[in-house]
């Protein structure tokens, strides 16, 4: 088995995995196979679905469907979906309500977790049960359903905001982030006559910009991937986002015709879902290296201090 | 300031759990909740009763839980522990950002991708007709419903999951191992005795939450995929109140099983909660 485990000289030379003894050989042999295994398992997936949506048609129906190495690039399928019709219209939604949505997301809860964060606050403590508690209860789908149309948010793109706009879990996840900054700055600012509104955004919001960034992302991410709520309230398919064009043309496999699309020629149909697919992933695919920055931290804040 | 935000808080969360009377009542679209007829627990009895369609969508719904419990989350803490005893710190950052970015897609693209890849007309199963060989179907079987949304879950999340497992690990003090190396502890021993105690309030923390959550089993993604499979493999309670409540327009029944489920969660986690105390561990608040 292992040489250096058993004589300390060389274990010495060896980095140390936080105070832990080196891994032996075969364990080092079976975590390569397992990780890469793994690694391959989550991108292979995203090579074949960005190939075959850039791969020519006539290759696509002879391999019957996805396409690992395109014969040459072809953009027709993203023409096609783009030039008009009901994926164009449906990004248009989805870049619409992600954008407004997670505005109006940080906006309010920024505003309610730092006014959880005063003292002066009347009902402090109130208010901060009242979001602690709706993390334990869940209202239910139907009585929440019941509300969105007795407030008449049916069929409006609002639906798709407005009930998910507030997370009771990023709240406290920026309470306990502003809570944690240096009282001294804000009296100071409180003495010199600012009003609550200008300490949080000339005072708060500069100072907690990487925890808003996370926390709007973790807001952007999920409008954008929000297929439940549009399922539920959208009847008119004008005002579908991608999500439930995904859905319908890709998972139930309906075809895509020129009436959808607004374009003359149309390409194979599995270059078509390709392309709605590569369209849906991509904007995660770009805003990820810089999610992923952050977001250890992030998390890590909520889950502890939640 | 707060009020925005409060305005919300009541008007998406408060209101709709004061709407759950209609569980008691038989509600009627048309007439409104206040003017419907209050019929008791009536409703209930389709709980109570046994109804066929309840209780397959409850015994669905439980093996999807005990799978997800006994199968899927050990394995982010054993990814962790791999993980974690990774000497190159770059392959470790390299190998978790690859794992983690399933997580930020949303369930219909997991969905679309495993159809793509192992449907009746994807990738596998066209390299299987070119050779010759027979195809399988996993898409569309109700038998192999469970191993599929069992692996799909597994896809996602389990990179995802092991960041906490990785931020406690990582907080384990060097002393420690350095202690038990001089005590003459090898690998094992060390991981026995150091490495997962030092999991273990995390990990009954997250078994408090998923016990809390056993009534909820991937709502989104099974309702996905409820019409390839049937109901008879794919309903559970979430689907089950969909179903029978806006598709079908039962709606107090429905509302009954949603309300009885939301407090059976609450029972479990408080239950759970006390059983931590029992063990000696804090579990989701302090006594």
């Amino acid at each position: 088995m292992s040489t250096h485990a058993r004589t300390p000289v060389r274990r010495r030379r060896r980095p140390m995995v936080g105070g832990q003894l080196p891994p032996s050989p075969a364990a080092t042999v079976v975590k390569a196979v397992v990780f890469s295994v793994a690694c391959a398992l989550v991108i292979l997936p995203f090579v074949g679905i960005i190939s075959t949506s850039m791969a020519p048609p006539e290759q696509v129906s002879r391999a019957g469907g996805l396409v690992l190495f395109p014969e040459r690039l072809d953009f027709s399928a993203y023409d096609a979906i783009l030039s008009g019709g009901i994926v164009t219209r449906a990004l248009g939604v989805s870049v619409i309500v992600t954008v407004c949505g997670t505005l109006l997301s940080l906006t309010v809860s920024s505003l309610l977790a730092y006014t959880l964060t005063r003292r002066a606050l009347p009902f402090r403590r109130a208010l901060t049960m009242l979001v602690v508690i709706s993390l334990f209860f869940s209202p239910g789908l139907l009585p929440t359903y019941l509300a969105v149309q007795s407030y008449g948010l049916l069929n409006s793109l609002a639906s798709l905001i407005v009930p998910t706009a507030l997370s009771a879990f990023n709240v406290i996840v920026l309470r306990a982030f502003f809570g944690s900054l240096p009282d001294d700055i804000l009296d100071a600012a409180e003495i010199d006559g600012a009003s609550e509104i200008r300490i949080l955004t000339s005072i708060v919001v500069p100072l907690s910009k990487a925890a808003l960034a996370v926390i709007g992302l973790f807001y952007a991410v999920g409008y954008w991937n929000a297929f439940f709520s549009a399922l539920l309230y959208l009847n008119d398919s004008t005002m579908w986002p991608l999500q439930l064009v995904l859905r319908t043309y890709v998972v139930d496999d309906n075809a895509i015709t020129g009436y959808d699309l607004a374009a003359e020629a149309i390409p194979a149909q599995p270059s078509l879902q390709m392309a709605i697919l590569v369209v849906s992933v991509v904007p995660i695919l770009l805003v990820y290296p810089w999610l992923q920055k952050h977001f250890a931290k992030g998390a890590l804040t909520g889950a502890i201090k939640g | 300031m707060a009020v925005p935000g409060v305005v919300l808080l009541l008007a998406f969360q408060y209101v709709p759990l004061a709407g759950n009377i209609i569980a008691f009542k038989d509600y009627l679209p048309f007439i409104g909740i206040a003017e419907s007829d209050w019929v008791g627990l009536e409703n209930f009895e389709i709980i109570t009763g046994g109804d066929p369609r309840f209780v397959n969508a409850l015994g669905n719904t439980m093996i999807i839980t005990l799978v997800q419990v006994v199968l899927v989350f050990p394995i982010p803490i054993c990814l962790a522990l791999a993980l974690n005893s990774l000497v190159s710190e770059r392959i470790k950052r390299l190998v978790q950002s690859v794992l983690y970015l399933p997580h930020f897609l949303s369930w219909v693209i997991v969905v679309a991708v495993f159809q793509q890849f192992l449907g009746g007309a994807g990738m596998i199963n066209n390299f299987l007709r070119s050779q010759g060989w027979d195809t399988f179907s996993i898409i569309g079987d109700p038998d192999a419903f469970i191993p599929l949304i069992t692996a799909q879950v597994v896809w996602k999340d389990s990179g995802w999951a092991t960041i906490l497992f990785l931020a406690v690990l990582s907080q384990v003090s060097t002393e420690l191992y350095e202690a038990a190396s001089v005590d003459g502890a090898g690998r094992w021993r060390q991981m026995w005795h150091v490495t997962l105690p030092a999991l273990r309030p995390i990990v009954v923390l997250l078994l408090i939450l998923k016990l809390g959550d056993a009534l909820s089993v991937g709502f989104e993604q099974i309702i996905l995929q409820q019409q390839a499979v049937g109901l008879q493999a794919s309903e559970v309670l979430d689907t089950y109140v969909y179903n029978n409540g806006i598709v079908d327009q039962n709606w107090s029944e429905a509302a009954a099983v949603g309300l009885v489920k939301g407090a059976v969660g609450v029972v479990l986690v408080l239950g759970a909660n006390k059983l931590a105390h029992v063990f000696g561990e804090d579990g989701l608040y302090r006594r």
